[in-house]
């Protein structure tokens, strides 16, 4: 019996507004335990929520930038239930009517293109956080990120293989940082993901028990997750079991997903309309002002690049599958723009290079580069007008990242200005001909493989700093002439 | 009439965190049916083409500015039970 | 004199005249307390010291009397569901018998910017749950007429206060009748504004689509007086409604002539007290002889109000009162096996047993299965029942009905059968459901000694009209300046 899986993924991420949902808190990161905290965001009796203006903006630019359809009326539900981080026994989210539904994201995995659903978008307010205490047999709460604005991101079940899921998450992730409302962060947990995960065999079209997977802190981690749970599915039923509709969590360290201890009591979250708050109204005027004035995404950006900078197809893939990278080519492409290719070159081959894996893959935003943007753009112009030689640059290059100074600079200090000096470099051929006439008169006996020889001598002489091209040109004038002059 | 067992009682309280003695959880169940019973009258209006208030107020949803108001207030901890340098403490959670 | 018999306009014209002093009439309003709180009960706390030094305070504000703010020195009791900062607020309740909330209600904000003392928090039901004040946690307060029989509630404290004189003036609150019906059985005035006139962040909630805070006074005018002070919008409360507060008492002399007053048949019920539909029919006969004009009126669906709100309140309250978990603040049971039997524990211990049901019910109403044949068919009645009030009101400019059934009823009549007690509500409850304006007014005794009342509800935003025919009524009338013989 041959399977197939059905996957679908639901998002949720916290938003890069300065203040919480519903009360004037701050929502950095790092603050000491309870400090980003007043009477609203703790639950006190008594208090009320306020709706946070930009976190309503934030959620329409990314139903924008995902094709959705903004609802005029959408609306506030709590959804009830009992968690020491969750002060006031309910969080407020949506149901009913959510801000957005039915858009789509095309993602593109290998050379094949795909186009994932988007079921719905809605905003909720964030728990804060329990850890357990080290000293006692208790648990500590922490509510800084209690109200701290998400957007949950349903797609439909559109997946159907863990390849397909990364994909879509990573084009989840990168529209989310373009349009700026979310940084992406799945270790830091600004993006988080659950998965649920069916399989049906192949060509039925009933779907099969679904499981929820969950605690899954990495893109790779979502993959390896949604790999291991079809396999066990699988084998599960191969076996003559059935599948339970449960929640499992992934273990990274051992790699398997396992069902939550918890007897889990039947979740019933009572929701209704949160009576505190008002439907939230959204007028086509606003929604037509937040769509112009919607930050470049990626497939634009993806474009321009191809037309402006007329970059090959895979060059403006690669440079634009991420925000930071585009930017930095962007700014380096400003710092000297006669050459876009070349800097193509110079960011995917070298510069991201030097980038580990786990970074670039890892949903951080990459906060420090081997070198700055405008270094890299001066090196390229030295390269483009002569200045100094491609190996040249390379040796610069490595100098630049190791020592965070301009190209320039190392350039002086070195004294690595190519020679392109035509009477210079005259000199120091006619020096290494006459100290191998034999080869000379080799050369011009028709053994045409001893230019790599005098090259190689004249870079030596030169410490490497010869003109290339210029050198090859003069060799060849001197070489030719029968008997030369001094 | 709705029937409603003393089973059922239990699991609502146990939804809403509360214990109920036997003899609470009897008494609890009688007054139940009985105020259930009584709102069971509401099925004898029409409401099939009426649309449920759900907002005791009309109007645009007030919005505020994006901007940090609140200055941290240490003096919010002093009404737990229970802490732990500036974390609030609670019995383990047990999972 | 006996400055604690003042009303607030009587205190302030003394005052200002500097006649009196803050200081004298607030130690003859602690004087009063201490003489006859024992027997009456209202006060759960009493801000001695606090109140004295507020005092003294205003005396300085009153020396130079044209800048003093309106309420200068007039102490006020505030119902203990209002929270006030650094002063204990209980809301009745175990659960909350030591809390001292960080931060006041906007409404006591309003009071202390318009120069209020606040005299002590006075005693209600359980989260103003109840309508004799027999569900306090702490005891229950007595009716200053009789001291056998309840005062009413949920604000009996409030009502009770005034009554006896030992306040000029209290804030409560009202969800079905929370200040009508006490005014009423205590004989002094209260008002319920519309919903979204009064701010309700800082207030305890009960049930968030009808809860209001409102005053209880002695006479129509401190009523207009107090209102000023505490309506308005408010940022913090976002179902407070953005319109302009008008100027109450400019318009209080007005008289009632061509005044259309709507006499809803289906409050006139049989099970009546007869000497309350007496008295109720004799005020409107006087109303009608000053020139107004009774409209007969239909409102159908009057006697589906009290289902309808036992549906929608404790559902409301089943959600609002789940953040007392004992985790921020508040009673926490000791020696728990685990956080859910701590939960258990605290709310168990923490809450009576009118409490209880009311969450059982709210939380049975809204779970899975019973949410459309119950919240929200209630939720589709409540349009019905505003419906006809709005309709009506097209006919006529104020409803006139009694406040209650029957005058003040024994202590301990009622409490073995909850749903007798729920019966009480059964004239004031509407109006929380339509979102209206209503004002109790005295308009006789009964033979046993005990105070009627006749209640007006009025237009949305429309609470100067209440007032003004509420005025006129009183001024032709003497019932309130009867004082019960303490």
């Amino acid at each position: 019996m041959e399977y197939e899986a059905v996957i679908g993924l639901e998002v949720h991420a916290q938003l890069l507004t300065r203040s919480k949902i519903f009360c004037g808190c701050a929502t950095s990161f790092g603050a000491p335990p309870n400090h980003n905290t007043c009477p609203v965001c703790m639950g006190m009796p008594g208090v009320l929520p306020v709706l946070n203006q930009c976190v309503v903006e934030f959620a329409m630019r990314a139903a924008v930038a995902t094709r959705c359809q903004i609802a005029p009326y959408s609306r506030w539900a709590r959804k009830n239930y009992f968690y020491p981080d969750l002060p006031k026994g309910y969080q407020i989210s949506m149901y009913e009517l959510p801000i957005a539904q039915h858009g789509h994201i095309d993602v593109t995995i290998g050379d094949q293109h795909k186009r994932i659903g988007l079921t719905r978008i809605h905003m909720e307010e964030d728990a804060g956080k329990s850890i357990h205490d080290p000293h006692s047999e208790a648990s500590l709460v922490d509510l800084n990120r209690a109200g701290v604005p998400l957007l949950e991101i349903v797609s439909e079940p559109d997946m159907r293989s863990p390849e397909e899921a990364g994909a879509y998450l990573r084009s989840l992730r990168t529209i989310l940082q373009y349009v700026e409302v979310c940084d992406g962060n799945m270790e830091e947990g600004s993006l988080r993901c659950d998965a649920n995960v069916s399989i049906r065999p192949r060509g039925s079209r009933p779907f099969g028990t679904k499981v929820e997977i969950k605690n899954m802190n990495s893109f790779r981690a979502v993959e390896k997750a949604i790999h291991y749970e079809i396999r066990r599915q699988q084998e599960t039923l191969a076996s003559g079991g059935t599948i339970v509709q449960e929640t499992r969590l992934w273990d990274a360290d051992r790699e398997v997903t396992r069902s939550m201890r918890s007897k889990e009591h039947a979740h019933d979250y009572r929701y209704f309309p949160d009576p505190d708050l008002l439907p939230l109204v959204i007028s086509e005027d606003w929604i037509r002002q937040v769509s112009t004035s919607l930050p470049e995404l990626p497939i634009a950006r993806r474009d321009r690049f191809v037309r402006d900078y007329g970059l090959p197809a895979y060059d403006a893939e690669v440079l634009t599958a991420r925000k930071d990278v585009a930017e930095y080519y962007e700014a380096a492409v400003r710092a000297y723009p006669a050459a876009p290719k070349a800097m193509s070159n110079w960011v995917m081959d070298s510069v991201l290079r030097l980038i580990k894996d786990e970074k670039l893959d890892a949903a951080l935003t990459i906060t420090t580069w081997p070198c700055p943007p405008e270094h890299l753009g001066a090196l390229v112009r030295m390269i483009q007008d002569g200045t100094i030689s491609g190996k040249i640059a390379k040796s610069i290059f490595a100098q630049m990242c190791a020592s965070g100074k301009a190209p320039g600079v190392i350039m002086t200090e070195q004294e690595l200005v190519q020679v392109s000096d035509t009477n210079a470099l005259l000199t120091l051929i006619d020096h290494v001909l006459a100290a191998a006439p034999d080869k000379v008169a080799e050369y011009r006996a028709g053994r045409e493989k001893l230019m790599g020889f005098f090259v190689g001598q004249v870079m030596k002489a030169s410490q490497g700093k010869a003109n290339p091209q210029l050198l090859h040109m003069l060799l060849q004038q001197r070489l030719a002439v029968d008997d030369h002059t001094e | 009439m709705p029937l409603v067992t003393i089973e059922e009682v239990q699991r609502v309280a146990r939804l809403a965190r509360l214990t109920l003695t036997a003899h609470e959880a009897e008494a609890m169940t009688e007054h139940v049916t009985k105020i259930l019973t009584y709102v069971d009258t509401l099925n004898a209006v029409p409401t099939d083409t009426v649309e449920p208030i759900t907002h005791a107020v009309s109007g645009p949803m007030p919005l505020r500015t994006d901007a940090v108001t609140n200055v941290p207030d240490p003096t919010l901890l002093r009404t737990a039970p229970a802490t732990e340098a500036t974390f609030f403490q609670v019995p383990k959670i047990i999972e | 004199m006996d400055l604690f018999r003042l009303t607030i306009h009587d205190a302030t014209n003394l005052l200002r005249q500097h006649t009196i002093r803050a200081q004298d009439l607030t130690q003859a309003v602690l004087a009063r307390i201490r003489a006859t709180d024992p027997a009456v009960r209202a006060y759960l706390t009493v801000c001695a010291d606090d109140a004295i030094a507020q005092a003294a305070l205003a005396d300085q504000h009153l020396q130079t009397p044209e800048s003093a703010p309106p309420l200068c020195g007039i102490p006020i009791a505030v119902k203990d569901v209002i929270l006030t900062k650094g002063i204990r607020s209980t809301a009745g309740s175990k659960i909350l018998a030591d809390f001292v909330p960080p931060y006041d209600a906007t409404v006591i904000q309003r009071l202390k910017a318009a120069g209020a003392v606040i005299i002590g928090k006075v005693n209600c039901d359980e989260f103003a749950m109840g309508s004799s004040n027999e569900n306090s946690a702490f005891f229950p307060t007595r009716n200053p007429w009789n001291l056998a029989q309840v005062p009413g509630g949920s604000s009996g404290g409030s009502a009770a206060a005034v009554a006896a004189d030992q306040a000029p003036a209290a804030l409560g609150t009202d969800t079905g009748g929370s200040i009508r019906l006490p005014a009423a059985f205590c004989g002094v005035t209260g008002m319920k504004p519309t919903y979204g006139r009064v701010s309700r962040y800082g207030v305890v909630a009960y049930a968030s689509s009808l809860d209001q805070v409102g005053p209880v006074t002695k006479d129509v005018r401190d009523c207009a007086l107090l209102l000023q002070t505490i309506a308005g919008h408010d940022p913090r409360d976002s179902t407070s409604v953005n319109l302009p507060v008008p100027d109450y008492t400019a318009t209080l002399t007005q008289g009632v002539t061509g005044l259309r007053i709507g006499v809803p048949k289906e409050y006139f019920v049989e099970g009546m007290q007869p000497e309350v539909e007496s008295a109720v029919r004799a005020s409107l006969a006087e109303l009608t002889a000053l020139g107004a004009q009774a409209v007969p009126i239909a409102l159908p669906h009057t006697a589906y109000a009290v289902a309808t709100y036992y549906i929608i309140a404790t559902a409301e309250a089943s959600s609002n009162l789940a953040r007392y978990d004992g985790v921020r603040y508040g009673h926490r049971a000791a020696h728990s096996d685990g956080l859910t039997a701590m939960y258990e524990q605290t709310r168990a211990e923490g809450f009576g047993p009118e409490v209880k049901r009311r969450i059982l019910l709210g939380t049975y109403v809204l779970s899975a299965g019973y949410y459309d044949a119950y919240y929200l068919k209630a939720q589709k009645v409540r349009t019905l029942i505003r419906q006809d009030f709005l309709q009506a009101l097209q006919d006529c400019d104020v409803i006139a009905t009694p406040v209650a059934p029957t005058t003040a009823f024994a202590l301990g009549d009622k409490t073995t059968d909850p749903l007798t007690m729920y019966l009480s509500d059964i004239f004031t409850i509407a109006a929380n459901l339509a979102g209206l304006p209503g004002i109790a007014v005295p308009c006789g005794f009964d033979t046993q000694g005990l105070p009627i009342s006749l209640q007006l509800l009025g237009k949305p935003f429309d609470e100067a009209t209440l007032l003004r025919a509420a005025y006129s009524h009183e001024q032709h009338t003497t019932w309130h300046t009867r004082r019960p013989s303490l």
